[in-house]
Formats: structure tokens, sequence, C-alpha cells
């Protein structure tokens, strides 16, 4: 799981360490527990101590083949292994195996009497037989305070614990020693912090009925360490310690691109899409269709064929199914197929870090391209401003490694002046922020959608209106009114006008179109009754003509029978 | 017979007592010289005393849970009894031992 985290660059000669196979410890130790040397695990009840000392011998035997010998003073050997079965340990096999040596030390005050001088050598040759017989190299004493009520030799008992001590280094054996936490002091004796190479508090706090578990590296001989509380877990696994902030930014990145499931919003960026493995966070006042965004991204990754994983922290999946089908988007499809896993768990189930290992082991199992988490917001209710920042810093650190794109919501508080503030101050960390929010006018809300950033792509400065319909995600043109960009009714407003206005100058083309045709006919008409009018002149001279000849010849013929009257032409 | 202690009825029986010790320290030596003594005292021909030497055994440590050197255990009569020390102080032992039962028939 933190294969990408446990690559440290150790810097000139190093104290020898041995490495404990404990997820994430190794890396603030920078390599391990001081070999040879005895380091103590303290810290109060329930802290994971025993379970400590166990996963260090059984990973020391099955990751590192050194042989380990765990002498308990508490627990009888078969409680011992019962207790850790459930995280995989099988501790009478690896004893079987001559690998484990299980030693369970009772001290009854009650059976002992005590007269004149005595040491704990009994106690040395115990140890001494039990490390020799398996060659071991690792050695854990739980919890060694036992002694003291056993043995009412305050003096004798701290003498023998500072030798024990300098016999394990003499031995050469890594040694964990456990105590109890104490009073003002890392043990209730104040004996063995004095006496350990190296110091480990565990804590196990309790804030806003949430328990936290964390761990200090109080000192280490020798040796630099990561000096912060680092919280760890108790996981199905074992323990798991979370370095807050362990990774280089080296990471390797993509030039990839991946769609947002909502062609018109790519067509928003200048490479249509989110950079593949990049962090996207879409911050909304509360109703302004973030879940169905997330949706639409993690319907589009399932649709490419690609899994996709989605963390919903406010409704269950069937919900989120039901849903997202009345706005066409068909998640239970993929989740058939197997493309898509929702997980759904209410913030306040469990710890930040609880989540954080959650998402962990989800995504190992699960190989997701893309990650959707649905809310973020909600993760404050679990922890503080803080807390969840540097959750969230790991996890997108975490995704980025493995360049797995991951898509956060994020709902602001739509009175804070400072809209584009998120709570959770993760907005520096993701590579593309979406803001989507209210566009409130003319006694009605609209939903608006604009890039805030978007690293590494050009992308439109515009605020584009978006429906959600029962076909999808819609984004509307935009539409541009005398007051700035127009939504909702105002758009209709503006939409009617402009028809009344086009419709107006149609009917005007239109009654042009209609004189120049009146027009037409009149100079038509007049062209018929002018011709008419000519045609009449026309015949009435024809027949004038006429008349005139027939009345010439008609004196013609008249002429010869009065010859001589007539003169020559 | 007027003791009424279960101990009383050890009388005939034979006591088995352990001593572990870790080579011949002084506490060892010290401690094996006076569990003798007390022995022939109080218990002459009714007692078995076993040493056992760590260094030579170590993986009899386990069986009796024996962390302190040198310890006395008394496997019979039972209750196991443990006493842990050179065994310098005669009063402590035997009342650990309960031989003073024994003795104040």
């Amino acid at each position: 799981m933190h294969d990408a985290l446990t690559s440290f660059t150790p810097h000139g000669p190093q104290l020898p360490k041995t490495p404990t196979g404990i997820d994430g410890l190794d890396e603030i130790t920078e390599g391990g527990l001081p070999q040879g040397r005895p380091t103590l695990v303290c810290g109060s009840a329930g802290c994971g101590k025993t379970l400590m000392g166990v996963e260090f011998l059984v990973r020391g035997i099955l990751d590192y083949d050194e042989p380990g010998v765990l002498m308990a003073f508490e627990e009888t050997a078969d409680e011992l292994a019962a207790n850790v079965t459930s995280l995989g340990f099988d501790l009478q096999a690896l004893q079987d195996g001559g690998k484990l040596r299980l030693d369970h030390v009772h001290v009854d005050r009650s059976e002992i009497e005590e007269t004149g001088e005595y040491d704990l050598e009994g106690l040395f040759i115990r140890l001494g037989y039990a490390i020799d017989s398996i060659g071991a190299k690792r050695v854990v004493l739980d919890t060694i305070e036992a002694l003291f009520s056993g043995f009412p030799n305050q003096a004798v008992l701290r003498s023998e614990i500072r030798r024990l001590f300098r016999w394990l280094k003499d031995k050469g054996v890594t040694t964990i020693i456990t105590a109890e936490r104490g009073e003002g002091s890392l043990t209730r004796q104040g004996l063995e912090e004095y006496v350990s190479d190296c110091v480990i508090l565990l804590d196990n706090r309790v804030i806003e009925q949430i328990t936290t578990r964390r761990l200090r590296i109080v000192k280490y001989r020798g040796s630099t360490h990561g000096t912060n509380e680092y919280p760890y877990l108790i996981t199905e696994e074992g323990i798991s310690v979370l370095p807050v902030t362990s990774l280089k930014l080296d990471h390797e990145v993509s030039d990839d691109i991946v769609s947002s499931g909502v062609p018109a919003l790519d067509e928003m960026f200048g490479r249509h899409g989110f950079y593949k493995g990049s962090s996207i966070l879409i911050t909304g006042t509360a109703g302004t269709a973030k879940t169905t965004l997330a949706a639409a991204f993690a319907e589009e990754i399932c649709r490419t064929g690609k899994r996709c994983l989605f963390f919903a922290f406010e409704e269950s999946p069937q919900q989120l199914v039901r849903n997202m089908r009345s706005v066409n988007i068909d998640l239970g499809k993929h989740q058939e197929q197997g493309l898509l896993h929702i997980e759904a768990s209410r913030p306040t189930l469990n710890g930040l870090e609880k989540h954080l290992v959650t998402v962990h082991r989800l995504i190992k199992d699960w190989q997701p391209e893309a990650v959707v988490i649905d809310p973020i917001s909600n993760l404050i209710t679990v922890g503080n401003i803080a807390e969840v920042r540097s959750m969230l810093t790991r996890l997108i650190d975490f995704l980025k490694v493995n360049n797995i794109t991951a898509l956060f919501t994020s709902l602001i508080s739509g009175r804070t002046i400072q809209q584009e503030m998120t709570e959770e101050g993760v907005s520096s960390l993701v590579d593309t922020w979406l803001s989507v929010r209210d566009l409130e006018g003319v006694g009605e809300r609209n939903r608006g959608i604009s890039i805030l950033k978007s690293r590494g792509m050009a992308h439109s400065n515009q605020v584009r209106e978006f429906l959600v319909t029962d076909k999808g995600i819609r984004l509307l043109d935009v539409v541009i009114g005398p007051a700035g960009i127009v939504t909702g009714a105002s758009r209709l407003t503006q939409q009617v006008k402009e028809q009344a206005e086009a419709l107006a100058n149609q009917q005007e083309l239109e009654r042009k179109d209609r004189e120049l045709e009146r027009k037409r006919r009149v100079l038509e008409a007049t062209i018929t009754n002018l011709r008419t009018e000519f045609e009449s002149v026309e015949e009435e001279l024809r027949q004038i003509n006429h008349d005139e000849l027939m009345r010439q010849q008609a004196l013609r013929y008249n002429r010869p029978s009065s010859a001589g009257t007539s003169t020559p032409e | 017979m007027e003791t009424p202690l279960p101990t009383a009825a050890a009388e005939d029986e034979t006591w088995e007592l352990r001593l572990y010790v870790a080579g011949q320290t002084v506490k060892s030596v010290t401690a094996l010289a006076n569990l003798k003594s007390y022995c022939e005292q109080h218990l002459k021909g009714r007692y078995k005393l076993e040493v056992i030497d760590l260094l030579v055994h170590p993986q009899l440590a386990a069986g009796d849970q024996i962390l302190a050197i040198p310890t006395l255990v008394r496997k019979v009569p039972v209750p196991i009894r443990k006493i842990i020390g050179d065994l310098s102080n005669q009063e402590r032992v035997l009342v650990g031992l309960d031989i003073r039962a024994v003795e104040c028939k």
C-alpha cells in the first residue's frame, strides 16, 4: 500500500536499523528500529502496544526471515494467538515452523515469599534459552512492569531491569519493550524510557467523540526521525501509520484527457476534458447539482470501460442510483457490470484516518481509473479543518502518485463573502476547480457553472447556465442582455423579445413585398388600359382610313360615267 | 494430633522440594546450605531435595515459572509454594514452607 512511500534516501553512514515491516512506521523512523537495541513502546490502555509488538515479530519472520521471541507477562500464549488471528497472523504455525517462540511469564505475588537476596537470573536464562533455541533476532517483552507487581523489592528490580536492557544489547537482539503510560511520565516506573534507545509513544485520544490514535517518536538515539505526531490505525491487516507529509512532488504526469461526462462542459476546456490523474474540485452551495455533475463524470468513466470508485457520504448507493436515473444517468447498469463501486458511509462512522485507510484499501483492491468523493465538506463533521486538510492532502497525493483522476465535491456556505474559499483550503491542491452557483434574479434561481482554474489548459471564462433535465445535464448558450448575462426567465424574456422583433421584421418585410406586388399589378393594369386605349384609337384610325379609301374608290367609279368632267391627276 | 491444619497430615508424606539455582553463585550456595540445614532440622528423613541448575537445564525454567534466582519450590505437599532469595531468614522460610505447623504437633 505504501510502496511508493517507503523510498527514503539515507545520507551518509547510518545507524543500522531493523525494518519493522509495519506500514509507514519504517518511513518515519527512517528505516526501522535501532538494530540490536531495545525500543520502548509506551501508551495507555487500548493503544495497540501488544499488537505492535506482535506485528513486529510476525513481519520480521514473514518479510525479513528474522525469528522472534515474544515474552508475555500479561497474556498467555493461547490468548495472544487468538487475539491476533483476526489480523491474519497465525502464531501457532509460526511456532511450529520454529520461527517464533511464545513464552508466557506468570508472576503472582501471592505465591511468592521473599527471603534474602535474589536476582532475576531465571528470567535471563529463560529469555536466553528462548532466543538461542530458534536463533531469534527480534524480541518483544510485553509488559515488563508486570514484574513490579510480583516482586516487592523495587531496588533489586530496577537494577535487574537495567541489567536486562544491557544484556539484550549484548545479545544483539532488536527488542520492543512495552509499558503502560504513567502519570506525568512516559512509563509508570519512569525507568524504561531512560534505558531504551528509542521510545515510541502511542496515544489514544477522543476528540469530539471520535477516537484518533496517534504515534510519536519521543527519542531515537543516534538517528534523525519524524518528529510529528502521526495518526495510525489498527486495521484488518495490522497497524498502519500514515505519515502526514511524506510525499515529494515528483509523481509522473499524464498527457491523456478524460471527459467530464458533459459534452458542453468539455467544450469549455481547451483540450476538451480534464487531464488524467489530475484532481478536480466542484464547489457550490446546496442544490447546485454537484452530485449530478459528479455522477455524470462517473458514468462517463464507466461508459469508456474503466473502473470508477464513488464515495458517497450523503446518500446510500440505492438512493444515489435512483436519483441519478431521474436525470438519465444510469449508474445501476455500471454497478452490475462491475465497473462502478459505490461506497456509502456516514462521515461520522469513522475517524478521518479510518476513512483514509478505507479509501486506500478500496483503491488497492479495486484499481480504479477515477475516484469520486461526494462531498469532502462532510468530513468537517469528523475532524477539525486542519486535520481534514492534512487528510485530503495525503489523499490527493496518494491518488496523484497512482495516476488516478479524482473528483471531489464540496459544499460551501452561500452566506460567506469569500465564496471562492473552500473551507478545507484544498483548492490550492487541486488542478481543476469548477464552481457551480445560484444565479438569482427576477424571482427565481438558476444554476451557473464556471471554471475557476484549470492548470495547464486554456479554459472558457464564461459563466454558463445549465439545466438538469431528464435527458441529463445541458449547458445553455450564453445570452447577453443589456445588463450582462441573462438566465432563466430573463433569458426567456430576452428570447421572446428577440422573437417578437424578428417576427415584426418579418411582417414588415412581407408587407413591403405585398406593396410591391400591388404596385406591379397597378402598373400592369395601367399598361393594359393604355394598350386597350391604343388599340381602340388604332382601330378607329384604321376605320377612318378604310372609310376614306372606300370613299375615294367610290369616287373613282363615278368619274368615268361623267368623262371630261373629271380632271386628270 | 491437635492441629486441624491440612499440612499436619503431611507428617507421613515425603516433602518434595526443588531449588533452582544458576551456577555456583554466592546466593545459590548460601541458599542451598540454608535449606539443607532447615530440612535436616525439621524434616529429617521426610524430604526429597532436588537442585536444578538452570545454566545446565535452561528449558526447565519455564515449567515452574522461575524468574528469580534462587527460588525454592515446594512441590509436595500441595499447594505449590515458592520462596525466593538466599533463604537467610529462617523464620520466613519456615512460615513460607509451612513447616511450623508440622513442628507444633
